[in-house]
């Protein structure tokens, strides 16, 4: 299965971006603040139209198809957490299942004890820590069991054990054949999770390609003017200045 | 129906044979010279008006909350009641205008109705096309504040005062001494109300999650809006025209059925329109029977009641967030 932007453009945040991307694998979007990444996430998940340009879901153009029926297959978790009711965590989770119509007892289930919410489940979500929020929230979208995730910074707000975790989960995830599209601050989580990295600068694909060609040193210093340098063993790599 | 349902309804089944008999003068069916007719054209009709307004305006206070996500949104926010307010108004002043209608008991209700749209159009022009949230709320109040400031330059400019009189003391709100004919108008453009938050409850349901995360779950925020639109016109305009201004029943009644549900807003406008329907009926028996030299207006009560209940609602929302509260 394959989620395509075709000269993406819009309003100046997007200035012709062209990528094809593939399931069963992890997918960062990375640039600069103002890059145009949590833009080009929006127009892959249908919520934004692009003034010029297509995007397509499977060779069909996604604008075509209905809100509930895209909603079956596009899973989006916004940057911000917004919970607006102190809910108990299993009817959040639930929420997920609203574009199928359904109880889903089966599928949320499944979800929550993927992401290790089980005990939680009468909870309300107010009492729970930033780091299972997260979990709740990741856990609400695999409950509508989507084709695509696609995540705009899940991570900014975890410590690093909670990252680690929810990458864990989300690798999981890409590795049972879903497309996982994410939008990443730090070049170091996405130089070692992610298969693919699309580098956005101002509006525009700097680089696309494997993690450790889309992220090299000369890409980094051309597109955050940064003179940097990575350091360690494929997998466990850290990005120094210098 | 949930478990908060069923409790309104129990108590409303509890308390509405228990209206009828309520008083200044209590009714005993088998004594009281009469008690049919009273109870079939005075007391009936007066206690099927206040269900069917309250219910109206808790469930339109619970579609509120859910839409803008905001414990204190109440629908006579939304420039609706103030536009039906300001028709009915208007029906004082071109009431003798219109010569053979001055004398109709339509005429009011009728004004009322058409103040409603009027806002609920002028509502739907302004912020229908991006379905925004904030252009929403911003431009309800405009109209609110703008219906009001007519009402206000139409009492002002009152032929006379026993006219003035008139629209301040129907302003306030209250039900004494209507009729089956009100309940005919009201019943069936609540329930249409009713049924259009209902047809939009997983809606309401996804705004849980935040406006990009709704729309991604499929919620369009367009028709979301004109159905609230639509229904928040048909409950708490069709409310106003038989029944004045009735406030913070919309603002307190899904509070009090939050904490009894899964505090989703799908959950709550069923039982907001119970315990609405509850709270009117149990309030407008309150004022038949208190001793006063005349009626106390049941707008008025309600107010009594509704204001410290906002203010204890704002002392709740500073010690914790406004997700947390009831």
């Amino acid at each position: 299965m394959t989620l395509s932007a075709q000269e993406v453009a819009l309003d100046g945040r997007l200035a012709g971006v062209t990528a094809t991307l593939d399931t069963g694998a992890i997918t960062a979007i990375c640039g600069p603040n103002g890059a145009g990444k949590s833009t080009l996430l929006s127009v892959l998940a249908g919520l934004l139209m692009p003034d010029s340009g297509t995007v397509e879901l499977d060779g069909m153009a996604l604008a075509s198809l209905h809100p509930r029926a895209r909603a079956k297959r596009m899973g989006y978790l916004p940057q911000e957490p917004v919970i607006a009711w102190d809910v108990a965590v299993r009817r959040l989770v639930a929420l997920g299942r609203l574009p199928h119509r359904d109880r889903g007892d089966v599928q949320i289930d499944a979800a929550m004890k993927a992401l290790d919410l089980t005990e939680f489940a009468g909870h309300p979500v107010s009492r729970l820590s930033g780091g299972e929020r997260a979990r709740v929230l990741l856990a609400r979208v695999l409950s509508g069991e989507p084709d695509w995730i696609l995540a705009d910074e899940p991570l900014a707000a975890l410590d690093l054990g909670h990252r680690l975790g929810l990458l864990r989960h989300l690798r999981r995830e890409a590795d049972k054949g879903r497309g996982v599209v994410l939008v990443l601050h730090d070049l170091s989580l996405a130089m070692n999770h992610a298969d693919r990295v699309l580098v956005l600068d101002e509006g525009r694909l700097a680089a696309d390609g494997p993690a450790a060609d889309a992220l090299a040193a000369k890409v980094i210093e051309r597109v955050w003017s940064v003179s940097t340098r990575w350091i360690g063993d494929p997998g466990a790599r850290a990005l120094v200045s210098g | 129906m949930n478990r908060a349902g069923w409790i309104f309804l129990g108590l409303l089944f509890v308390a509405l044979p228990l209206s009828l008999l309520a008083g200044r003068v209590w009714i005993d069916p088998a004594t009281t010279p009469n008690a049919a007719v009273i109870l079939a054209e005075l007391r009936l009709p007066r206690a099927l008006l206040a269900v069917t307004v309250g219910a109206g305006l808790g469930a339109a206070g619970a579609a509120m909350q859910g839409y803008l996500r905001n414990p204190l949104a109440d629908p006579g926010l939304f420039g609706i009641a103030p536009g039906a307010a300001l028709g009915a108004v208007a029906s004082f002043w071109f009431g003798p205008i219109l010569g053979i209608w001055a004398a109709s008991v339509w005429l009011l209700p009728a004004f009322a109705l058409v103040g409603a749209a009027g806002a609920m159009g002028l509502l739907a022009l302004i912020a229908g096309r991006t379905g925004g949230i904030a252009l929403f709320t911003l431009a309800g109040m405009m109209i609110a504040s703008l219906a009001g400031a007519l009402t206000s330059l139409a009492i002002s400019f009152a032929p006379n005062a026993f006219a003035m009189s008139e629209i301040v003391t129907w302003l306030m709100g209250a039900l004494t001494d209507r009729s089956w004919r009100e309940v005919c108008l009201a019943a069936p453009l609540t329930l249409a109300g009713i049924a259009c938050f209902w047809i939009v409850r997983r809606d309401l349901d996804a705004l849980i999650l935040g406006d990009a995360a709704a729309r991604s779950l499929g919620m369009r925020p367009e028709i979301l809006q004109a159905w609230l639109i639509a229904g928040v016109g048909f409950t708490v305009g069709s409310g106003v025209a038989v029944a004045g201004i009735l406030g913070f029943v919309g603002l307190i009644v899904p509070h009090l059925v939050r904490p009894l549900t899964d505090r989703k807003p799908s959950s709550l406008i069923v039982p907001s329109a119970l315990a609405g329907a509850l709270l009117v009926l149990v309030a407008d028996s309150i004022v038949r029977i208190l001793p006063t030299v005349t009626e106390l207006r049941l707008g008025i009560a309600l107010s009594l009641v509704g204001a410290p209940f906002f203010l204890w609602l704002l002392l709740r929302m500073r010690r914790g967030s406004a997700g947390q509260l009831a």
